[in-house]
């Protein structure tokens, strides 16, 4: 989470469908909204606040290949060339027997280096607990809207209005 | 829109709204340990201390103190070993397989479940230890450059094949169920009142702020590590199969080992799954979470598995016979009327005759009967493995070789060590994190809620099971 700065406004709302109904009528009549925090995933909701399609399958699947190549080149070195061992009369380089670590070699890559990549891409980590939040209740039932005034034009009134008449419940105004 | 079904029994029970799954999930985490907790945690410790005796004395005598002989050269370890990892299963099935499936069912048990299947996995890796006898050695089974020339590892052997499998299982399982719990904890964290929970729960949630593109990369990977775990929970089992199907061994080697290694070890980690959640809901009062649909289909499940793995023992023995190879067919006629026939009919009665009571819509939603029936599954599938590994060892091609086995104390006392181990961390895990997916029941909540809260459900009044009220309850537009 990066650090947070300036004066936001903060609408809060106690229902999903609604917050996911306010976002494009805010839109169109033209605030800029920031974010938007739930306690759980609402489906549509990032395409709704226009966020790009997240790229970090195609991370995943570079993290596979790397790990398949990786762990496929160490079998066939270590056994066809480093130290060559016949044991039970199974060839040094046999690649039917190495399809079981080279598919777990893969998964191992590709978990975690798809789990660090959404560590670092969402800035989780330990230490970012120190970062403060719009609305604790965020993580509980609430769901907060975050607008940030230094990139809106339009007034903190009209804002207000905006957000009450989609749907919120409360508007605070919180400074960083 | 949401449609909340008018056949299908609701997951949630009692009305709850988001801010009730809050408060009734925590509940048991912001609380001082129970009576009952200190109880269950002692006696855990107990018999880990007692497990722990047993293991050092193992270790510092050598593998001699256990009842292997020449001609059983495996046995509790292995049993046990398979056993647990079999266990294991279950908390992926539930976790990734039916996440795949889109089962909403899985958000109640999944978190509890995932648990489970570390714990069980820490377990079965024990015995992995114990059976080196010299554990200070393990570090000898990974490929690392070394001072013998380099000299490496067989990676065509089936038991290097099972490192990497059991290891990258855990790894991946502990990953998978960690990014699970970061919601949470930052629920909880959130709800902290003491500097210590506040610090501790604060640090594991790692700034954790449910915004927007943060659930939905975290939709993306979930989804993804289930699509990974998926084939992983298959080929582990399948790799631990392969210890035996790749042998010589008669009754061992037979290719249908890996589908019914996988159907046992599900069946086995259900029974486990539906034990542990049975008492885990009256203890923390979650019966509106776990309700009793939960229950019954896990014993279909259960029945459904257990189906399997009968299937597959009458088609080993049909194969036995058909096969035409003596050995073949008289490891099995041992199986059946040798000297370990009771633990055969132990396996058989327990595993294929019992799962097959849950037929009866009574039977299934019988807390008691439920109960009773996991037991006897765990320790049918135990007699399984006992049978697989002992029954065809300990006769040879060799009739001088011909011999018996029984476990001595420490055989027993190291399996005791693992239950000790499983136990108190679990009940470690029960006390200090969430033992139900916050997250992911409230995402689910409105369209399984047997009351939908008018301020949910959008609708002007609550929805009644059971009364003409509609069924559909359409978006406000």
């Amino acid at each position: 989470m990066a650090e947070l700065s300036g004066k936001y406004l903060v609408g809060v709302y106690d229902d999903d469908d609604t917050v996911l109904h306010a976002v494009p009528k805010l839109r169109k009549a033209g605030v800029k909204i920031k974010e938007v925090y739930s306690p759980f995933p609402i489906h549509g909701l990032d395409e709704a606040l226009g966020h790009p399609r997240t790229r970090i399958g195609i991370a995943a699947f570079m993290f596979g290949v790397t790990g398949c190549c990786a762990v496929l080149t160490l079998m066939i070195w270590t056994m066809g060339y480093d130290w060559p061992m016949i044991i039970g009369g199974k060839d040094p380089i046999s690649i039917p027997n190495y399809i079981p670590i080279t598919f777990e070699g893969t998964v191992l890559f590709t978990a975690f280096g798809m789990v660090t990549t959404f560590l670092i891409s969402n800035g989780l980590g330990p230490g970012s607990h120190f970062h403060p939040r719009f609305d604790v209740r965020a993580t509980d039932n609430k769901f907060i809207m975050a607008i940030d005034m230094s990139r809106n034009s339009m007034s903190e009134e009209e804002i207000s209005r905006a957000l009450k008449d989609s749907g919120a419940e409360e508007v605070n105004i919180k400074q960083f | 829109m949401h449609v909340t079904s008018p056949v299908r029994e609701p997951l949630i029970q009692g009305g709850k709204t988001y801010a009730d799954v809050t408060e009734d999930i925590c509940r048991h985490v912001e609380a001082a340990p129970t009576k009952e907790w200190k109880i269950a945690f002692g006696l855990s410790l107990i018999v880990l201390a007692y497990g722990s005796v047993c293991l050092a004395w193992t270790w510092w005598e050598g593998l001699g103190v256990w009842g292997l002989n020449k001609t059983v050269g495996w046995a509790w370890d292995i049993t046990n070993f398979v056993w647990w990892v079999g266990i294991g299963h279950a908390g992926t099935l539930i976790s990734a397989i039916l996440l795949l499936f889109r089962q909403k069912w899985r958000t109640s048990i999944n978190r509890a479940a995932e648990a489970m299947t570390i714990f069980a996995v820490i377990c079965a890796a024990s015995f992995i230890l114990m059976h080196m006898g010299r554990p200070w050695m393990a570090y000898w089974a990974l490929p690392l450059p070394n001072a013998f020339g380099s000299l490496w590892v067989n990676f065509n052997s089936p038991l290097v094949w099972d490192v990497f499998a059991i290891s990258t299982y855990f790894s991946v399982s502990l990953v998978f169920w960690y990014i699970g719990l970061i919601p949470d904890l930052a629920t909880i964290r959130d709800r902290a009142t003491s500097k210590v929970s506040k610090f501790m729960y604060g640090t594991f949630a790692m700034g954790w702020d449910g915004s927007a593109k943060t659930w939905a990369r975290y939709e993306y990977i979930s989804l993804i590590l289930a699509g990974l775990s998926t084939p992983l929970v298959l080929s582990v089992h399948t790799i631990v199969s392969m210890d035996f199907a790749t042998s010589v061994i008669p009754g061992w080697h037979t290719t249908i080992f890996p589908p019914y290694f996988v159907a046992g070890a599900i069946f086995s980690g259900f029974a486990m799954v539906q034990n542990l959640m049975l008492i885990t809901r009256v203890v923390y009062k979650l019966e509106d979470y776990i309700t009793l649909e939960h229950i019954e289909t896990m014993n279909k499940v259960i029945t459904l598995t257990g189906s399997v793995v009968g299937v597959a023992y009458i088609t080993e023995f049909f194969i036995a016979w058909y096969g035409g190879v003596e050995y073949e067919y008289y490891a099995f006629f041992n199986r059946m009327t040798g000297p370990y026939w009771w633990a055969y009919w132990a396996m058989m009665t327990c595993n294929v005759i019992s799962p097959q009571l849950f037929w009866s819509r009574k039977l299934r939603r019988s807390i008691s009967f439920t109960f009773f029936i996991s037991v006897i599954v765990n320790i049918g599938m135990w007699f399984e493995r006992f049978v697989i590994i002992v029954t065809s060892l300990h006769r040879d091609y060799i009739p001088s070789s011909w011999t018996m086995f029984s476990p001595t104390r420490y055989d027993i006392g190291d399996y005791i060590f693992s239950f000790g181990l499983f136990f108190t961390l679990f009940l470690l895990f029960s006390k200090y994190l969430p033992v139900v997916n916050m997250a992911e029941v409230k995402a689910v909540l409105r369209s399984t809620s047997a009351q939908l809260p008018a301020k949910i459900a959008g609708v002007a009044k609550v929805r009644q099971r059971g009364t003409a009220e509609p069924a559909y309850n359409k978006d406000q537009e």
